[in-house]
Formats: C-alpha cells, sequence, structure tokens
C-alpha cells in the first residue's frame, strides 16, 4: 500500500525554518500534486518525501513504515527531477536497468521490466543510444521509465515538465495522466504551474511560506478557494480582487458602484465588514457572451480599456471602481477600446474574502 | 577574391603559424632526443651539425655501464626511485584530491571558503622558497635523503591542485544524478564509484598526469632534500655528468631520453581520457 502521510512536518536550515510543520495524507494511488509560487517549500517537502533531505521536526511514513532515518535507497520510491539526471555514461538500456542492477535483480527479471517500461513509453527503438543522442521529450520519458521499472510503492516528480517547450510541456503532461492510469501507483507531483496542477491531481495541495494554504479537489480549490491567496494563484487569468465594504446588504466598492451580496454568502457577512470581492474573469461577461448566463447576477456598465483575443475567447480589460479588472468575452465580436459593454456578474459563482484575515468569509 | 579564397588563405595562414609553434616547441625536445644519440664531439662542433652523421647507442651503454667509457650512473637506482617518489606521490595526492574535490564540490561546511582560498594561496608560494624550512625540519625528522621525504613534499605540492581541478569536475556534474542513483538503492558510496566517479574519469585522469609529471620532473626541492643513491631521483641524477671540469652532453641527453619516455609513455595512455569529450547530456538539453 503506497500511501504516504505527513505529521507535522518540520524543515529548517539552522535557525532558519522553511516548511513549518505540515500535515498531509495521501492516499494510495492517489496523484497529489503540491503546488506553489517557488520558494514555497514544495520542492523541499517531496525532497523530505524522497530522503534527499533530512527532516528537522515531524514525521513521514511510506506505505505505514516510519522512514525518518531511512535512507532513500530504503524508501521503495523512485523520482523523476527537474533536469532528468540521466547517466549520461550509460545507454538508455542501462539507464532503464541500473536500480534493478543494483538491487542484484536476476538478468532475465531486469530485461522483462526494462523491456515492459519500454514498451510502455515507446522507447524500445532507442534503447542503446545514450541520453546525450536524446530530445527533451525522449529524456524525460527515459527518466519517467527508469521510475517505473522498480515498481516503487510511490512516484516523485520534481517539476518534471518545466524544461521542456510549451508544446511538448502539454504532450508530456498527457502523457504523464496516462502513465498514471496504466501504472497505478501513488504519486506526489512538485510543480509550479496551476495549469499542470489543476490537470494532473486528483488532490491539490497549495503551499505559501512552507505552510499549507489548501487541500483540496481540483475543482473544490477552484470553486471555492479558502482564502485569497489560493483564488489569485489557481486559475487563468487570475481572479479579480477588489476590495469594498458591506454595506445595508450590498458589496459597496464607491459612490457609484456597488452590486448586491451574493445570497449563499449573505450569512457571512456582517454590516460595515471590510471584504475583498473575488470575481473570476469568466464571471465577468458581457451580456450574452457568458458562460453562466443563468441563476444569480448582476449587471455593471463598464468601459473596455484593451481588448485580447485569443480565439474562442477575448480578454477584456476594464475598471470597476477605479481598480482594473479583467472580464471575458466568450463566443467573441470585435470590441473596440473606450466602447461601454453591459457586463454581467455572476453572482453565484463569486467570492468574499475578510479583508483583515484574507480567508474566506464562508470559514472565518 | 571570394569567400572561398578568403577562407583558403586564412587556412593556409593559420598552418604556417601552427607549424613555426611546433618548431619553437619541438625543436629543443628534439635536440635533446637527437643528442642522446650522438657523441659528444657532434654536439659540440662548431659550426653545429644539424643532420646527425653518426647515430650511437654508446651514452645510454655508458649511463648503464656496459661499456668501457668512464661514467656509469646509477640510473636503474635513480629510475626507481624517481618511480616510487612519484607514483606513490600521485597517487596520495589523487586520493586526497578526490576526497577533498568531492568535499568541497558537494558539501556545505563551516570555513569552506577560506579553506579553498588557503589552499589556492599555499600554490602561490613558490616551493623553493620553502626548501630552506623543510630542509631544516626535514633533517630534524631524519627524512632528508629518504623517499618519504621527498613524498611528503611532492604530495603537499600537488594536492592543492589536483582538488582545484577535481573539485572543478565534480561541480560539473549535478548532484541530482547522485540522488537519482540513491533513490535508485544506491548508498552514497555506490553512488560515487558507479555515478560521480566514472564521470569525473577525465578530470582525476587529468589530476593524475599533472601530479606525476610535477613529481617526476622537480628539480629544486629534490636536489636539496636528497644525498645518495637511497633517494636521488632522475633529474637530481643528471647533475651527475657535471664534473668539475667537464660536462657530459652526450651523456646528459641520454639520461633525459630516459627521463622523458615515461612521461610520453603515461601521457600516451591516459590522453583518451584527457580528450574524452565527456558529454553531458543526461542532463539538460
Amino acid at each position: 500500500m503506497g500511501n504516504i502521510t505527513l505529521n507535522k512536518v518540520v524543515k529548517a536550515y539552522g535557525k532558519l525554518e522553511v516548511v513549518h510543520g505540515i500535515d498531509l495524507d495521501i492516499a494510495h494511488n492517489e496523484f497529489v500534486v503540491l503546488v506553489g509560487p517557488s520558494g514555497c517549500g514544495k520542492s523541499t517537502t517531496l525532497r523530505m518525501i524522497a530522503g534527499l533531505e533530512d527532516i528537522s521536526g515531524g514525521e513521514i511514513h511510506i506505505a505505514n513504515e516510519l522512514v525518518n532515518d531511512l535512507p532513500p535507497r530504503k524508501r521503495n520510491i523512485s523520482m523523476v527531477f527537474q533536469n532528468y539526471a540521466l547517466y549520461p555514461h550509460m545507454s538508455v538500456r542501462e539507464n532503464l536497468g541500473f536500480g534493478l542492477k543494483i538491487a542484484k535483480q536476476p538478468q532475465n527479471v531486469i530485461d522483462q521490466r526494462v523491456n515492459e517500461a519500454a514498451e510502455i513509453l515507446g522507447l524500445s527503438s532507442l534503447m542503446e543510444r545514450t541520453p546525450a543522442e536524446l530530445s527533451g521529450g525522449q529524456r524525460q520519458r527515459v527518466a519517467m521509465g527508469r521510475a517505473i521499472v522498480r515498481h516503487p510503492e510511490a512516484f516523485l516528480f520534481d517539476e518534471p515538465l518545466s524544461n521542456l517547450d510549451a508544446k511538448l510541456r502539454v504532450q508530456m503532461r498527457t502523457e504523464i495522466k496516462k502513465l498514471h492510469q496504466k501504472v497505478k501507483t501513488t504519486v506526489v507531483y512538485v510543480t509550479h504551474d496551476q495549469v499542470e496542477a489543476m490537470t494532473l491531481a486528483d488532490r491539490i495541495v497549495v503551499m505559501k511560506d512552507g505552510y499549507i494554504e489548501q487541500v483540496g479537489t481540483p475543482m473544490e480549490v477552484f470553486n471555492h478557494p479558502v482564502n485569497t491567496f489560493v483564488a489569485s494563484f489557481i486559475g487563468s487569468p487570475p481572479m479579480n480582487l477588489l476590495p469594498a465594504l458591506i454595506v445595508s446588504g450590498a458589496i459597496w466598492f464607491d459612490e457609484n458602484t456597488s452590486i448586491p451580496v451574493p445570497s449563499r454568502l449573505a450569512p457571512h457577512v456582517t454590516e460595515g465588514q471590510e471584504v475583498i470581492f473575488g470575481l473570476r474573469p469568466d464571471d465577468l461577461t458581457p451580456e450574452g457572451h457568458g458562460i453562466h448566463d443563468s441563476g444569480e447576477g448582476t449587471f455593471l456598465e463598464l468601459k473596455i480599456d484593451l481588448a485580447e483575443l485569443l480565439g474562442t475567447e477575448t480578454v477584456l480589460y476594464t475598471q470597476i471602481a477605479g481598480s482594473e479588472v479583467q472580464g471575458k468575452m466568450f463566443v467573441p465580436r470585435d470590441v473596440t477600446p473606450g466602447e461601454v459593454l453591459k457586463f454581467r456578474i455572476a453572482l453565484e459563482k463569486t467570492h468574499l474574502f475578510d479583508a483583515k484575515t484574507k480567508k474566506s468569509v464562508r470559514i472565518s | 577574391m571570394t569567400s572561398l579564397h578568403k577562407r583558403q588563405v586564412k587556412a593556409v595562414l593559420t598552418w604556417i603559424a601552427t607549424f613555426i609553434l611546433m618548431i619553437v616547441m619541438c625543436v629543443p625536445g628534439l635536440w635533446v632526443v637527437l643528442s642522446g644519440f650522438r657523441p659528444n664531439r657532434e654536439i659540440l662542433a662548431k659550426p653545429p651539425v644539424w643532420i646527425p652523421e653518426d647515430l650511437t647507442l654508446d651514452n645510454f651503454a655508458a649511463i648503464f655501464g656496459l661499456s668501457d667509457a668512464q661514467v656509469a650512473i646509477p640510473v636503474i637506482d635513480y629510475f626507481a626511485n624517481s618511480m616510487i617518489i612519484a607514483v606513490t606521490s600521485t597517487a596520495i595526492a589523487l586520493l586526497v584530491g578526490m576526497s577533498g574535490g568531492y568535499a568541497f564540490a558537494r558539501f556545505r561546511f563551516g570555513g569552506k571558503n577560506a579553506l579553498f582560498l588557503g589552499l589556492m594561496l599555499s600554490r602561490a608560494v613558490p616551493g623553493i622558497a620553502l626548501s630552506l624550512p623543510v630542509f631544516i625540519i626535514w633533517s630534524h625528522l631524519g627524512l632528508i635523503d629518504a623517499p618519504m621525504g621527498l613524498i611528503i613534499v611532492y604530495v603537499a605540492l600537488n594536492v592543492p591542485f589536483t582538488i582545484w581541478l577535481i573539485d572543478g569536475f565534480f561541480r560539473q556534474i549535478p548532484k541530482e544524478l547522485s540522488e537519482a542513483a540513491q533513490v535508485d538503492g544506491c548508498t552514497r558510496w555506490q553512488a560515487f564509484w558507479k555515478i560521480e566517479f566514472p564521470l569525473a574519469r577525465s578530470g582525476i585522469a587529468s589530476a593524475g598526469v599533472f601530479a606525476f609529471l610535477t613529481s617526476w620532473n622537480e628539480y629544486a626541492l629534490a636536489s636539496q632534500l636528497t644525498r645518495s643513491t637511497d633517494s636521488k631521483t632522475l633529474p637530481v641524477g643528471l647533475m651527475d655528468f657535471t664534473a668539475q671540469f667537464t660536462i657530459d652532453w652526450a651523456g646528459m641527453c641520454a639520461m633525459a631520453v630516459i627521463i622523458i619516455i615515461p612521461a610520453l609513455i603515461l601521457t600516451f595512455l591516459v590522453q583518451k581520457h584527457l580528450i574524452a569529450g565527456l558529454t553531458f547530456g543526461g542532463v539538460k538539453g
């Protein structure tokens, strides 16, 4: 059973603490993505799970075994590194079989597993090449192959796609997803790219400054961010966050602009409360060009500053009460800057955060 | 002039420049080697005899005491001393260099930069400036005229350099390779021998060649610290050919040939590693 449990795990370099006692339960065969900006402690956490960094406090269990003091080789995990870390002096075949050879597996087992992995990853024709003779995507596949031949309890991925160009990255992302469906194993995957997190994860762990901000399925994290950090980090373009006040049952931006408090959030706010209003660009759409045109809504007339045509949609830059916001126009028509459009805000999709704690009003 | 012409002219000029450089570098060596096979009178002839007219092995025979000529030099002893001293000091310098280079490249520890700088600065002190203090200490320790005395000196001379060179090669090897090997089931020790050592081999080989040649060729310190056939090395032995009034150039050149040959053989054996353009394709693209 490849479940992984982190219990109050701390990492400190001398006096500098970089991971502050995080708790996380990763189920058998689950695909968990640790995501966050650089320096948030996600890679350090992964390296602690791998055993490449000492654990300064707390406990890590892999497959119900305490691994705090076990070296990497005794944890039965495999890891894919950002720079692939293929052994340059070995052929693809030797790279794939290295772990099994070290484990003194009989040659026929090594051959069989290596060939099986090569088959899965489409490497069969490249077996005698050295890493230098492979393209970026092929190296990536060899690195994954090296991870799967050992049938480990868990795969650890440390930003495996960030060295690839944009097109290949999307392609390899799909392959990783497929691989996980074929080779059912626990995966812990670190990335700073929220799109990778959303597309790959069974569960996303959003981290910041050594703390876990939120753990949830991609849907939960996207639809119910617990604070403004998660709200702005997950989703592209990012959620608009506007300071506002609750005044007589309305969200008040300035003298000229206020909108009703969404009914589902009304019980959670108090009169006079300072809040931050969260609105995804997808939910601020010119009338007739939205994806949530039914349900609770309200309208604002806004002047377009700039329009970016993306094809199936156009990103519109405008302002609400002096703050720049982005909206979207689905099934777009031509928009000229300066034009005033009637925008619909899909109220039931909006968010309110307490201005002081930055937490969603639903939980604070 | 077309660009093809230009390129041809450039190529020819490059060849000529290379040729001149090669002459400057090789002729003295060639002269020594040739002189090893010529009688003294031809070497000293004025005007010089450029093309040898009378090639002979007499000089070598004389050195080894096989002819009735006056000189018999304990060349076998010198050779053995040189070999023992150079090989041992190189092996130790490499071992220390590998450990030190690896530590500098991989580990974080207090005073690392100061230590590294100190090692490099120790290279900046000319060895001969240390000869007097070394001589005094060695005489107290009874290390004068003992191979061990020279071995220690040469290790000290070579270690900063081997550490520096090998550190550079380990630095080029991403630490992720060792980590990947450890995740793959290796101990740190295994990861070193199976992954990092083979990749740094060319660097270690070049460090070895340099250390060996330094020890093999060193004259100044050896001439101070050796006395007899117990410890005299080949370069010091060369001075046996100078008598009060004469210098046996032919014998000296023949001996020089004997000194050059092992260095050439070693360099030749190791050059495969020296040139081995290791491609670090396993990492990044």
